[in-house]
């Protein structure tokens, strides 16, 4: 009969209609309550109605992966031995693998010998250029450039704020691992360390020649104590402050998982490295 | 050598593409050279002697596609011009390539739009890119720059404005990278270029005159507008570029009688941005990420076409390993994913045009943000996606999408990902293509506006390069996943949607089974990811290098993308090593060719179906005009 496929139509926008009602009476207000357990489900897989979110009062968390304009870690201000020091080394792959070539680095110069030092002196990234694709990060040797999840970096005036400079650019090693910790861990994993390739090899060094002079034991790697409690996190919600890696000898995992699974990553991981060195020589 | 005798001599129209190029030379002994280049393959034609070589090749060996036609500026390699046609047959099977070679200073080349009309838009291309002549073409002008354009952009020697240097990387950069900003530097420098007779004070935008000639007006544009003028039956009606059917920045310039079309020109170009220039001025590596801004809807699909033309260059060199099984069935998983996206995207829009407001792409794209919320959690970024990786892809599968609350996001969630992509494969997008055919198969006034509307034949589809559903929908059963397979679709079991009526009802259905077929081939990727979760996504063990050195030779590496046939043609030039930047990146843009035949497809209809018409092409922007 004609009309009969209009009908069964609109007897679907019907049910679509009644369905964005029913997550009304299912949660409430609780809907708009700040709570994360009602998100998780309006978004997941199960849910049915509307999935709207209501930006800017509400946010989706991104996920672990999500990339925006990048940033550069700098060692947490109450480091033992590092607090402030780049984890950049200037050596430069982030600018070349760059797309648009948005970054500027000024390799840095010891001032007394003319040298290189492992430290860039300026460091520049215009984020208007900046295309997000995340290379910077992904081929960086040193685990020195991320990239963001903060994304409203609107500003009124583009000529002044959107060339990031090295302050602007650079963020304590705890934010990252506050964003990311899954990634952080699996970085640790593979570089064997939760410190900087570099600080990892002085300490070694220094462990060693200090044990040559005196014998005293000496204090293996300060990484055991790194605390979390650096500036970045005061900003931070409750939760993820909990869930950041409080400290490598503590709690080197951060959240839920079970013991088996992160043998496996770490067995995996070992393979991958102890293949990476096999492939260099 | 007993078994080849015994075989019964196969029809020329089904021979081996060796058998068909010894045929050709055979034949055209004085027109044909095969082309020995180092990595090249195909033959290269002496340009008099073109059309009649391409009418054998079309006519006799059956080779009736004409998917690519492009040109290669070989400056300081052999200072040449060269145009590349990619033939291929409907029936299946590679392509046979066939060149014509002219000079720089004056470079002429027939015009083949009277075998294909599917070559128009790409020498028109190929004319104002790199200047190259076609006698024989009925409309050659400039067709992504504006007529008084002065150069032709992508001849080696042309510089764009803020040129810096020939190849990326730039050494400005580092390690003395002291930042500046390039328009802050002068415009009128260096790099601006007019041509030498022009009066900058009478300059007068041609451009214009140009299209309106070209439907035939006799131009006087003024005079068809004035009063007199008005006692023609025809009016011109110009449709976009701002115009919400359009999709972007789309131009339509109509004749109509009355309400009937009788001619309609596409005027395209309004985003260019010299996709291609950029690429060759980039590293391999760079030009996946500007791949995505190609078909933005899609950009999964983008990066693997990409990815495959690299490594066919790569397998040209000694070491080189293929992608691994995991890999593999995690690229056909993301490219079928997108194509859900874009096909759901496609058909809701196509509503839009047809006058369904909105009700019902928004059903679909709740589907459609979850699986963007899949890629981001995968890849990293919804829509911009620069995952696959020459040999690899940027990562594995996390074991969970999981966000965490920080500073910006409040916001939680935490699923298995394994158990989200079952209950989306199985569940919910099966429930959102059913409710898509219940709200619009039998919908008495979606038929009513699309059966026997914008119908395209089966040999026009064919002869003015049409590809994906715009093919498949005239009757032609041409699916490069199973023509010319790629990656593992060979042992994946699925069907080639077609229809026969060629009308915009048929593209649509032909969306609707494609949609039915991804959810079929996504369902039995499942259990492939299931078994190979030890194995490594990277062919060498770990990830590739920033600078890859690709070696010497030209490849085409396609795919069916959801749009149609996304093709990539690269040549690597430079010494026996290889290089580490693209001579010519060249992009087969589905967009772009399957619009040519859409004024064919408009005559004789209303001004209202024309917005139908061209939703049901389904094209994007970033890709038409690159």
């Amino acid at each position: 009969m004609y009309g009969t496929g209009l009908a069964k139509g609109l007897l679907l926008t019907l049910r679509h209609f009644v369905e964005s009602y029913m997550d009304d009476l299912r949660y409430g207000f609780r809907k708009y309550h700040h709570s994360t357990d009602n998100f998780g489900i309006r978004q997941g897989t199960k849910t049915k109605g509307v999935i709207t979110v209501q930006y800017p009062d509400e946010k989706v968390a991104v996920p672990e992966r999500f990339r925006f304009v990048p940033f550069l870690i700098v060692e947490d201000e109450d480091h033992p031995t590092r607090a402030g020091k780049d984890w950049c080394t200037s050596c430069g792959i982030c600018a070349k693998v760059c797309p648009p070539q948005c970054i500027w680095i000024v390799r840095g110069n010891d001032p007394v010998t003319g040298r290189p030092v492992p430290e860039p002196e300026a460091f520049f990234i215009d984020i208007d250029i900046c295309m997000n694709c995340g290379y910077c990060a992904e081929y960086c040797p040193f685990d020195a450039i991320k990239m963001d999840h903060d994304y409203e970096l609107a500003s009124y005036d583009r000529t002044s704020h959107h060339i990031h400079d090295k302050e602007r650019l650079s963020k304590p090693n705890s934010y990252w691992r506050s964003i990311a910790p899954t990634r952080a861990y699996d970085e640790m994993l593979v570089r064997g360390t939760w410190e900087h390739k570099d600080a990892a090899k002085e300490a070694r060094r220094g462990a060693s020649s200090a044990r040559a002079r005196s014998s005293q034991p000496a204090a293996q790697a300060p990484a055991a104590t790194v605390t979390a409690a650096a500036p970045a996190a005061e900003a931070t919600p409750e939760s993820s402050a909990a869930a950041a890696p409080s400290s490598a000898a503590e709690s080197p995992t951060p959240w839920s998982e079970d013991e088996a699974k992160r043998e496996e990553r770490r067995r995996k991981a070992l393979e991958r490295k102890a293949r990476r060195a096999a492939k260099q020589g | 050598m007993e078994n080849l005798a015994a075989a019964p001599e196969q029809p020329i129209e089904t021979a081996s593409i060796d058998d068909a190029v010894s045929f050709l030379k055979s034949n055209h002994p004085d027109a044909i050279k095969l082309d020995d280049r180092d990595g090249y393959e195909g033959v290269i034609v002496d340009p008099d002697q073109l059309l009649d070589v391409a009418r054998v090749i079309r006519d006799e060996l059956g080779f009736d596609y004409l998917s690519s036609a492009t040109a290669v500026d070989y400056l300081g390699e052999g200072d040449h011009m060269e145009m590349v046609y990619h033939a291929y047959r409907t029936s299946g099977g590679g392509a046979l390539v066939f060149k014509a070679q002219t000079d720089r200073e004056n470079p002429t080349i027939p015009s083949l739009t009277g075998l294909w009309r599917g070559a128009d838009f790409q020498e028109r291309e190929a004319w104002d890119l790199y200047g190259i002549r076609f006698p024989g073409h009925p409309n050659l002008k400039r067709i992504l720059m504006w007529e008084g354009f002065h150069g032709h952009p992508m001849r080696k020697d042309w510089r764009e404005a803020y040129y810096e240097e020939e190849l990326k990387p730039f050494d400005s950069r580092w390690p003395g990278g002291h930042v500046h900003r390039s328009e802050e530097k002068n415009v009128f420098g260096k790099n601006v270029s007019y041509p030498t007779d022009i009066d900058l004070n009478r300059l007068m935008d041609s451009s214009e005159t140009a299209v309106y000639e070209s439907l035939g007006l006799g131009v006087d544009v003024e005079r068809i507008m004035d009063k007199d003028g008005f006692e023609t039956n025809e009016l011109v009606v110009n449709m976009g570029p701002h115009h919400p059917s359009t999709h972007g920045v789309f131009r339509m310039l109509l004749t109509v009688d009355g309400e009937t079309v009788t001619s309609l020109e596409p005027v395209m170009g309004y985003l260019h941005r010299n996709h291609e220039k950029i690429g060759e001025r980039n590293t391999y590596l760079h030009n996946i990420p500007f791949t995505d801004r190609l078909d933005y809807i899609s950009s999964m699909g983008n990066n693997h076409g990409y990815v495959l033309a690299v490594e066919q260059l790569m397998s040209l060199g000694r070491k080189y390993n293929p992608p691994t099984y995991r890999c593999e069935a995690l690229r056909v998983m993301m490219v079928e994913l997108s194509r859900i996206v874009n096909h759901l995207w496609a058909i809701g829009f196509w509503l839009n045009d047809i006058g369904a407001f909105f009700t019902p792409v928004l059903y679909f794209i709740q589907e459609r943000e979850r699986i963007l919320d899949f890629f981001e959690a995968v890849a990293g970024s919804r829509m911009m996606c620069n995952y696959m990786r020459f040999g690899g892809l940027f990562g594995d599968l996390p074991e969970r999408i999981k966000s965490v609350a920080n500073l910006t996001n409040d916001r939680v969630r935490d699923y298995n990902t394994m158990q989200f992509l079952t209950e989306m494969i199985n569940e919910r997008i099966p429930r959102t293509i059913d409710e898509l055919e219940l709200l619009l198969t039998q919908n008495e006034i979606v038929l009513e506006r699309s059966v026997d509307v914008g119908v395209l034949s089966a040999e026009d589809a064919i002869n003015y390069s049409a590809a994906g559903p715009l093919l498949r929908g005239s009757g032609v059963a041409y699916d490069i996943r199973r023509a010319d397979p790629y990656s593992i679709y060979p042992e994946l079991d699925f069907d080639v949607a077609v229809e026969e009526e060629g009308d915009m009802y048929a593209r649509y259905r032909v969306r609707v089974t494609e949609l039915r077929e991804s959810v079929r081939i996504l369902r039995q990727i499942l259990p492939r990811l299931e078994a190979t979760k030890d194995e490594s996504i990277w062919a060498d063990g770990k990830p590739g290098a920033y600078q890859p050195r690709v070696p010497h030779g030209e490849a085409y590496g396609r795919v069916e993308n959801g749009k149609g046939e996304l093709g990539y043609y690269l040549v690597s030039a430079g010494g026996r090593g290889g290089s580490s930047n693209p001579w010519r990146y060249h992009v087969r843009a589905p967009s772009f060719i399957n619009l040519t035949p859409l004024g064919r497809m408009s005559q004789g209809y209303k001004v209202a179906d024309i917005v139908g018409i061209l939703g049901s092409i389904d094209i994007v922007l970033g890709e038409t005009d690159r």
